[in-house]
């Protein structure tokens, strides 16, 4: 199945639930809106021709420029990235999946964006989730425990975030 | 297949105990580095495991983003630290995968030697540490008696014992000295009859096969659920090898090498050594074949090296120049996955255009294959969850990243 006819049968599929696509990059990639995330992930892991059983990786990737000068000359809007990786086992193939988040919820600063969780889909998801909360701050809703995994708990802000400020004290211990 | 109350092998089934919690580490010598499980038990069986990772947690990927690709390779290293080589490998072919470069031939073929001659080394400290796990120590200093003479052979090519950052983005970073290849040559010739003595000493060593045989069952669905990968997925019986299954890049560096992926297929591994049985007691996806697979694949691995040793040599050229340090990367991202000895390390790229990475994310093999383990330990008795991980082959270095 060549990458349009995909698209489209994913478009009829999901309408709106399928944002836009990028068939040229290195890795073509697929946008899906948020809330259709959960039951376009089903879909492509039971259907019988896709089977896209398992999920090699989360990652997020933050799109913000901290330097206004540099800030001036970028031509993205600030927004977060939440990227899947997909494996298909008995096709060998792989698929990129994209959810485009705010920065943060409702334009307000320290809430943390939202995205549905996909551990129900495949259980690998559940660490990897707790990894990009932690480490980049996404909010994954209806995941079963998601709690900070490579940070202390106790650890304020999210260090991939590229705002990001280390802090000047943790515990008595001197940062930078 | 874990065990039940009416299993001949508790002999506590009728005393009422009370739930207890137990720290297994950060420190436990069989954790193998700093992994804290928390265990809650009733009398000697654990109802439930949670572990507790981040411990070694160096912010590598934070890093990334402040350092151009190949000032980076160091850092990949000290992930997996027991086969940088293949760490190093995973990263340079992902960048080339954005830069669009192909390397030499022949850089290529020595790649393959390198990164085999890691796999043997990774595999032999697993082996050696399972059998510390499992309280055998002569399996220790048998595995590392082979593994210093591969780190002599590393040393003299890159000069590092450990840290090697010797296969860079574009290549590698020097060629093998003259002598290198025969020097490699005697040693495997040398470790091929040694492979049999651990097979004594452990694979088919009754204790060793009732500590390990049947323990720690992990379903092939399961293995695929969570994203597990390399030993641990094939140890369930689940057929994919990204020497052989990857993307292109990756799987161009062993067109037309002889290999078969280790896996139980039809009830059966593959005949082409003469391996030992597998016992009875055995269940597909326990402790016992993920421990086999690994040592299948130690031959496997010899088999490679020698196959791409002929073809280093007959190929034409040099190994040609790795990229500038400050090359500029084109604008775009790339995510590439190879099968490093303790599974499948992806690394993804994101590039603004500039020199240094927007966004470099490692995605690691142990921290997949730990995930499962509150699956896989669930009933297990206390003193088989040092079998379990250590037949999972973690690294915490590459977990924490």
């Amino acid at each position: 199945m060549s990458g349009q006819d995909f698209v489209e049968r994913l478009k009829k599929r999901f309408g709106e639930g399928i944002q836009g696509v990028n068939l040229e990059a290195i890795d073509p990639w697929i946008e899906v809106a948020p809330d259709s995330l959960v039951e376009v992930s089903r879909y492509l892991r039971d259907e019988a021709d896709l089977r896209f059983n398992m999920l090699n990786c989360i990652s997020a990737v933050d799109y913000f420029e901290p330097d206004p000068k540099k800030a001036a000359k970028v031509k993205w809007e600030p927004h977060l990235e939440v990227v899947y990786h997909l494996w298909s086992l008995p096709n060998k193939s792989s698929l990129v999946l994209k959810v485009m988040l705010p920065r943060w919820k409702d334009g307000q600063e320290g809430e943390l964006p939202e995205v549905p969780s996909v551990a129900s889909v495949w259980s690998g998801a559940d660490w990897h989730e707790r990894e990009v909360y932690d480490l980049s701050g996404v909010q994954f809703t209806g995941h079963p425990f998601l709690w900070r995994i490579l940070c202390p708990e106790d650890w304020e802000g999210h260090p991939l975030r590229k705002d990001y400020e280390m802090p000047l004290e943790y515990h008595g211990i001197r940062g930078k | 297949m874990a065990t039940q109350v009416n299993d001949p092998r508790v002999v506590e089934f009728d005393v009422r105990t009370d739930e207890m919690l137990v720290n297994m580490g950060p420190q436990h010598p069989s954790t193998h580095g700093v992994l804290r499980l928390v265990l809650r038990t009733d009398g000697e069986i654990v109802s439930e495991v949670v572990p507790h990772i981040g411990y070694l947690h160096r912010c590598a990927e934070k890093i990334g983003e402040n350092l151009t690709p190949r000032q980076w390779i160091p850092y990949t290293d000290r992930m997996d630290y027991l086969a940088g080589m293949n760490m190093n490998l995973g990263w340079a072919l992902t960048v080339e995968k954005l830069l669009n470069h192909t390397v030499t031939e022949k850089a290529r073929h020595l790649r393959v030697i390198i990164g085999e001659m890691g796999r043997i080394a990774s595999h032999l400290v697993g082996m050696g540490a399972y059998g510390l796990d499992l309280g055998t120590f002569s399996p220790f200093l048998y595995a590392f008696r082979e593994r210093e003479k591969i780190l002599d052979l590393f040393e003299e090519a890159c000069g590092a014992r450990l840290t090697y950052s010797y296969i860079t983005v574009g290549g590698l970073t020097a060629d093998v000295p003259a002598g290198w290849l025969e020097k490699c040559e005697a040693f495997l010739e040398q470790l091929e009859p040694i492979i049999q003595e651990y097979h004594t000493l452990l694979t088919t060593n009754a204790i060793f096969i009732k500590r390990t045989a049947g323990i720690g069952v992990l379903s092939p669905e399961m293995a695929i659920d969570y994203g597990c990968t390399g030993p641990v997925l094939r140890g369930s019986g689940v057929d994919q090898d990204l020497r052989r299954d990857g993307e292109e890049i990756y799987t161009e560096m062993y067109d037309g090498y002889a290999f078969e992926v280790i896996v139980e297929k039809e009830g059966h591994y593959p005949k082409d050594h003469d391996y030992p049985p597998v016992p009875e007691e055995a269940v597909l996806g326990d402790c016992w074949h993920r421990f086999y697979v690994r040592m299948l694949e130690v031959v496997q691995a010899i088999d490679l090296v020698r196959q791409a040793m002929d073809r280093y040599r007959s190929s034409a050229g040099d190994i040609g120049e790795p990229v500038k340090l400050t090359q500029k990367l084109p604008a775009g991202e790339a995510y590439l996955e190879t099968e490093s000895p303790r599974g499948q390390m992806g690394f993804y790229i994101v590039s603004d255009g500039s020199s240094i990475p927007w966004r470099a994310r490692a995605r690691s093999s142990c921290f997949c294959n730990l995930s499962v383990i509150h699956e896989i330990c669930r009933g297990c008795l206390i003193a088989d969850v040092p079998a379990v991980v250590g037949s999972l082959d973690i690294v915490m270095g590459e977990i924490d990243r």
